[in-house]
């Protein structure tokens, strides 16, 4: 993407795209392919120390996944310190990478790889976090769903979720996996393939934690989409007793334990009510908040706001100016376990100026 | 907020240029004798004597660390090498890890001895060139001698441990605080340890009775600590001015607020204690060095502003030269 890389060389920061996904969903094959496709750009690759698949790469990096707390008092400001250090040590060969994919072990949350970015001065002023990437396995993931909290993790937490090995299954079973990804996390782009063969720009730039580029934040599942559904709206048996509609065709889940809840009011937000109301409420319940994000519209005020959070990490700011013409609606989304459902919609409801 | 660069008495402009930002960061300034070396970001040495400077292959890759006595430089990088480098620049490999992995730290002993680590593994040769090992709990953040020698405080998550590295039976003792602790320095009178951590703060110890000292108050991470000649005070980068906290007396730094010289606009990067006389260097992220008199704050100014964030700064054994250099790649050196 000539965008990202243009933004990356005008901020000056090297992005960092981060691949997680279960064992065996074949992060190592899309981390293959994605360097070995004749793209012009150098990776520098942190990988954990375990790994079974060597990597073709000139600057491969051993890391230790050693994860511990930031002393300031929040329980979940947890940081991968092993990333502090390396990226670090990167910064000496800047010129000779472009940019920095780091690959998790299969049971890693992803959490504390990306609060890393916000957490550690040197390492967001050097570097700027991109994607996280979640590699599915569409066979096998509606399993780890049930007994795997890292796998649910690592859905929820993803902007891009690639799943693979979409030729073991038969389209009712990948459609089931999908609408059950959906129930978990219906903002991620998602792409269906085998042997993890996607286009690189569908993966790497993607800006999706960039201010700049909260855009849409409309469930990817209600967007036109590039690939074919069978529409017959067949009714799957599935064994839980839950909620279960269709949205233009799709089969939609609500997961037991992790959902996203989608906020908007079209009356203009007071910022003296909403941002003490947001950092309260991540405060309080940020341990379940797993992302956050959204744009707003406030009173008296002709700019876009955008914020988006990890956690109990909120990060946000003035965008741009409203458009002529462009509905002034105020939307958020938030994805993760167990939310107060009825507080976060009556706390922003009552937000309204 | 005044001008600095207008009102202050300056050297600035009798500092020989090295090496004029040639692109690859100067990660460490040592001298040799009288020999100012620049450790640059990638690969090689730069020897800068007056007459004439010369490049020195010390890595194939990155340089992570160094540290140097009077008659070496010590590297780690991300070949897996720790290589020494004398006056004459010869280079000598003291290990290789065997799966290449990164050397992260190097600490230098009164003795000869050198420590290094890569990883959980702290490793020490000592002068008499056995090699001794101590498997850390976590991934080792910094590495310090005790003055005299026989002890070395390896830093990690959630403390400090002890370890002599000659007494193969001795259990070491650790230093417990929670956190991340990315280096760590004794004071010259072995009294006091200090560590700077991953939040904008440093902890301490008084090692007679283990008694905890938290320095905060910082702007950002601390990365660089250097102690006064007399090892009465011990100064700090971290913040918008030079801050320095007191060790003399039984108490240290406890109960007593720190010094705070140099206000600047930009935030402090580096800093180097002159070796012999109540005079520290502050080097900022804005290119600025000043000289600051430890008595009463008195500044001039041995680098002006230019935007590249001073990266390295020392002073020669004797205290006449100061040499200093930039992310950028911009080295001088400044004869008083």
């Amino acid at each position: 993407m000539t965008d990202a890389t243009s933004a990356a060389a005008a901020s000056g920061k090297i992005p960092v795209t981060v691949l997680t996904g279960y064992l065996g969903a074949g992060k190592t094959t899309l981390l293959n392919r994605i360097l070995s496709e004749p793209h012009g750009q150098k990776y520098a690759v942190i990988v954990n120390e375990f790994g079974e698949i060597g990597i073709d790469n000139d600057l491969v990096v051993d890391a230790d996944e050693e994860v511990f707390e930031m002393n300031n008092g929040c329980i979940c400001c947890t940081v991968r310190g092993d990333l502090v250090r390396i990226i670090d040590g990167l910064m000496r060969r800047k010129g000779k990478f472009d940019a920095i994919i780091v690959e998790t072990t299969g049971l890693a949350d992803p959490a504390p790889v990306a609060q890393t970015f916000f957490m550690d001065e040197n390492v967001g002023a050097k570097t700027r976090l991109d994607a996280v990437v979640t590699v599915a396995d569409a066979k096998w993931l509606k399993d780890r769903l049930k007994d795997a909290p890292e796998a649910k993790n690592q859905i929820a937490f993803a902007d891009v979720i690639v799943l693979n090995k979409t030729d073991l299954v038969t389209p009712a079973e990948l459609e089931e996996v999908e609408a059950r990804i959906r129930g978990i996390n219906p903002y991620a782009k998602l792409h269906r393939t085998e042997r993890a063969r996607v286009d690189i720009k569908d993966v790497l730039g993607r800006n999706a934690f960039d201010l700049d580029r909260i855009l849409e934040i409309e469930p990817a599942f209600l967007e036109a989409d590039d690939h074919d559904h069978d529409h017959d709206h067949h009714h799957h048996d599935h064994d839980h007793g839950h909620d279960h509609h269709h949205h233009g065709g799709l089969k939609h889940y609500h997961d037991e334990d992790m959902q996203s809840i989608s906020v908007s009011s079209d009356k203009p937000l007071n910022p003296d009510k909403f941002f003490p109301w947001i950092q309260e409420l991540v405060q309080t319940d940020g341990k379940d908040i797993l992302r956050c994000k959204g744009i707003l519209s406030f009173k008296d005020d002709d700019e876009r706001f955008v914020f988006q959070g990890v956690h109990m990490i909120l990060d946000g700011d003035h965008q741009r100016k409203w458009k002529d013409g462009e509905e002034r609606i105020s939307r958020a989304v938030f994805i993760g376990r167990h939310l107060p459902e009825d507080k976060i919609r009556k706390g922003f409801a009552a937000c309204v100026a | 907020m005044t001008d600095l660069n207008t009102t202050l008495p300056s050297l600035a402009d009798r500092a020989r240029i090295v090496s004029e930002a040639e692109g690859s960061t100067i990660v460490g300034v040592h001298f040799l004798r009288q020999t100012p070396v620049f450790v640059l970001g990638e690969e090689a040495l730069l020897f800068a004597p007056a007459e004439k400077r010369t490049r020195v292959a010390a890595h194939d890759g990155g340089i992570l660390v160094s540290a140097a006595d009077q008659a070496r430089i010590v590297t780690g990088g991300d070949d897996g090498k720790l290589v020494a480098t004398d006056r004459d620049g010869a280079t000598e490999v003291l290990a290789t890890d065997e799966r290449k992995r990164w050397i992260d730290q190097v600490a230098l002993g009164p003795d000869g001895a050198v420590a290094w680590s890569t990883g959980k593994t702290a490793r020490v040769r000592t002068g008499k060139g056995e090699v001794r090992e101590h498997q850390a709990a976590s991934t080792v953040g910094g590495l310090a001698f005790f003055p005299k020698g026989f002890r070395l405080a390896v830093a990690h998550y959630n403390g400090v441990t002890l370890w002599f590295p000659n007494a193969s039976g001795a259990k070491p003792e650790t230093l417990e605080w929670k956190g991340s602790h990315l280096g760590v320095t004794l004071s010259p009178d072995g009294r006091f340890l200090v560590t700077m951590m991953q939040e904008p703060t440093l902890h301490g110890w008084r090692l007679a009775d283990a008694k905890h000292m938290r320095m905060s108050g910082y702007s950002a991470r601390v990365r660089s600590l250097s102690w006064s000649h007399d090892g009465a005070l011990l100064a700090t980068s971290g913040s918008e001015q030079l801050i320095l906290w007191h060790f003399d007396g039984k108490d240290g730094p406890m109960g007593r607020q720190p010094t705070m010289f140099a206000q600047s606009p930009a935030r402090c990067t580096r800093v180097a204690c002159h070796p012999k006389q109540p005079v520290c260097a502050a080097g900022f992220a804005d290119g600025t060095v000043l000289m600051v008199r430890l008595e009463d704050g008195a500044l001039i100014m041995a680098r002006e502003a230019d935007g590249q964030p001073i990266s390295a700064l020392a002073w020669s054994p004797e205290g006449q030269v100061l040499a200093f250099g930039t992310e950028q790649g911009d080295a001088r050196v400044l004869t008083l």
